[in-house]
């Protein structure tokens, strides 16, 4: 068995760089299994109104609907056709917690990430989710540029 | 005819209205809104707040004490035992990753808050320390703890019962558990007693969750800029209501449920601040606190008047047993309904033994009500139904006058907190009262809007009325849900013990773990 990568997608260019690398690796390594992920920034702190919250799960469902069919499966579909062993996974949460509790839980060997695009102010403020990873992960994260 | 308007000037008369202001001739809008309101809600507010023959004491209030100590006792001091757990549950300690973007515990708690911290918390409290003194604070806090259990009680049946559309919403709330759960005890009446709190539910919706807090939100922006009529703040808090509920501006609501936490925790702050000052006077406070619990200090109505201003005024301000927190806690998605109980049940302790009490003592600490110096009791007013005060204040106006007396701005935060609470406090209600009025009208566009609009016109009303009508009118509905919603509560507390028994097991036995460790 060789090793599991675990992809982290965002909608964006650097996804499909994180993508592009990822089957680049897999390649020369060989035995490679490859999960693609996106996370749905979320948080559990945040407030809410009555209504949101009634509508919630509702909401959520079409959230992973959506990221299901416009992000993760047409990258699974990307990977299979191209003769890899792939699956897809959509969760919501904080992007560098999730994406390294995702790795854990699928017991994959490294995380792929594109470098974020956020700028500016937020970064400043927050850090980048890229950059989060980093400082977090329990598994090796490569950072596509 | 002529009985009649003796009726009716008896009546007014009654609720605290002066029968020559209905003699003059000409009234502006505010007073002949207010002559109307209180001779029309009169008979129901003095059946609620009917006292025991022969005695001063409301049969209204030892229902919900004696409920609140039945639940307590019944559930072996669940609000202690499981205190822990619920702050673990809010943590997410016990939250499965795989369920992210579901409402958590805390954004349903967050959300039951926010309705409930406000007013109460404010004005009501000054209300009881005004009328009740210091002493009133010590029945409030006992009420506060106790009603943890209703709390609990109420919310772990709003869960288990509540109804899941197919399209993923949820509606939930005391008028589905009596239904279904006596349906389930095979018990006749319980859709009946869900058609009584449902209107009851409307009314306090539109007394407590709405006039109330409108009536106060004038107040408040009237001692800034002047006296000037309620309905105009009435038209203009109906407008931007109506476009939140109605035209579905979501952008306002957001903004408000944001503020509003800080507004809360600005709140504490300012009377932590005030109390750390002062903190050589704390101990006298609580002097005072316990001294009036027992004596009354020579308030008005004595020992009975403190127990009855505390527990009032607690129930009030945090709603428990009321039914309302098992609207707000439906929306979440648990497979162990349970688990919003343990999380509700920390509500009447933030709402009244935090933030309630910290009102209190401020008050207190203040010395705006005013002693007699030779007897150590206080001074009533000249009608003899309240403490004296400095600048004879009430209500809002005291707690302001008394958070002024220390930080001399404060009283401007204090007034954007009111107008900012009383505005969540009137979306979170009016998402209650629309939840009862599509149990009996059914779910559907237009019946919702016509709620929604009627909603908006008392705004107008509450705006315009005086106090005094106003508050006997809100506490009268709000009590009233309560009667019917614990009634229905003895009947299916059995229900929640099985819960909490297979529950207990199972954290017990480990079969209910941590995620995060």
């Amino acid at each position: 068995m060789g090793m599991k990568l675990l992809i982290g997608l965002d909608g964006h260019g650097s996804g499909e760089r994180a993508m592009a690398h990822a089957q680049m690796l897999a390649k020369l390594i060989g035995d490679c299994e490859l999960i693609a992920a996106y996370v749905i920034e979320w948080s559990p702190y945040s407030f809410q109104t009555q209504e949101e919250n009634a509508q919630r799960h509702k909401r959520r469902e079409e959230e992973i609907s959506t990221a299901k069919s416009r992000i993760i499966d047409p990258a699974v579909k990307k990977l299979q056709d191209a003769g890899f062993t792939a699956s897809g996974v959509v969760r919501h949460g904080d992007v560098a917690e999730t994406l390294n509790a995702l790795a854990e839980e699928q017991g994959a060997d490294q995380i792929i990430v594109g470098r974020s695009s956020e700028g500016g102010f937020t970064r400043r403020i927050f850090g980048s989710a890229t950059s989060n990873l980093v400082m977090s992960a329990s598994v090796p994260v490569t950072v596509v540029v | 005819m002529k009985n009649l308007s003796k009726i009716l000037l008896a009546q007014a008369a009654a609720v605290g209205l002066s029968a020559p202001a209905l003699a003059q001739e000409a009234m502006t809008i505010d007073q002949r809104v207010n002559a109307t309101f209180a001779t029309v809600t009169g008979p129901f507010v003095n059946f609620i707040f009917a006292p025991f023959p022969g005695t001063a004491f409301p049969w209204i209030v030892l229902w919900l004490v004696v409920a609140a100590s039945v639940f307590t006792v019944y559930f072996g001091l669940v609000q202690f035992r499981f205190f822990g757990h619920a702050i673990a549950l809010v943590k997410g300690d016990y939250s499965d990753p795989k369920d992210a973007g579901e409402v958590s515990h805390f954004q349903a708690l967050a959300t039951a808050l926010s309705g409930t911290v406000g007013l109460g918390n404010i004005a009501g409290v000054a209300v009881a320390v005004g009328i009740g003194g210091p002493g009133a604070t010590f029945w409030m806090i006992l009420a506060g703890l106790m009603g943890m259990a209703s709390k609990f009680t109420e919310c772990t049946l709003g869960v288990k019962y509540r109804n899941e559309y197919d399209d993923g919403t949820v509606s939930g709330g005391p008028m589905y558990y009596m239904s279904k759960g006596f349906k389930e005890l095979g018990l006749p009446g319980g859709k009946i007693l869900a058609v009584m709190f449902s209107v009851f539910c409307i009314l306090g919706a539109l007394g407590g969750g709405n006039m109330f807090q409108a009536n106060q939100a004038h107040a408040q922006i009237a001692g800034i800029v002047g006296d000037y009529p309620g309905w105009i703040t009435g038209l203009i808090f109906a407008a931007v209501v109506f476009a939140v509920i109605v035209g579905g501006i979501k952008s306002i609501a957001r903004v408000t449920e944001k503020v509003v936490p800080f507004m809360g925790i600005l709140y504490v702050g300012a009377a932590l601040v005030i109390l750390l000052v002062n903190y050589d006077k704390i101990g006298w406070a609580f002097g005072q606190i316990f001294a009036g619990a027992f004596t009354g200090l020579g308030v008005a109505g004595g020992l009975v008047g403190a127990l009855i201003q505390g527990f009032k005024r607690a129930a009030f301000s945090n709603e428990a047993g009321v039914g309302s927190a098992a609207i707000a806690h439906s929306a979440v998605r648990t497979n162990e309904p349970i688990t919003e109980g343990f999380v509700s049940l920390l509500e009447p302790l933030i709402d009244t033994v935090v933030i309630c009490t910290m009102t209190a003592l401020v008050i207190t600490i203040s010395g705006q009500l005013i002693v007699n110096p030779e007897t150590g009791q206080f001074v009533l007013n000249e009608a003899g139904s309240a403490i004296k005060t400095i600048g004879d204040t009430s209500g809002v106006a005291l707690t302001s006058a008394a958070f002024g007396s220390s930080i001399s701005w404060f009283p401007y935060v204090l007034a954007l907190a009111v107008v900012l609470f009383a505005f969540s406090t009137m979306i979170s209600w009016s998402y209650y009262g629309l939840k009862a009025w599509t149990y009996l009208f059914g779910e559907g566009k237009t019946t919702e809007l016509v709620f929604k609009v009627i909603f908006c016109i008392f705004i107008v009303i509450g705006a315009a009325a005086s106090l005094g009508p106003v508050i006997d009118f809100s506490d009268a509905a709000i009590f009233s849900m309560a009667v019917v919603n614990i009634f229905a509560l003895y009947f299916l507390m059995k229900l929640v013990r099985k819960e909490l028994n297979s529950y207990s097991a199972r954290l017990a036995s480990g079969e209910i773990r941590k995620f995060k460790t």
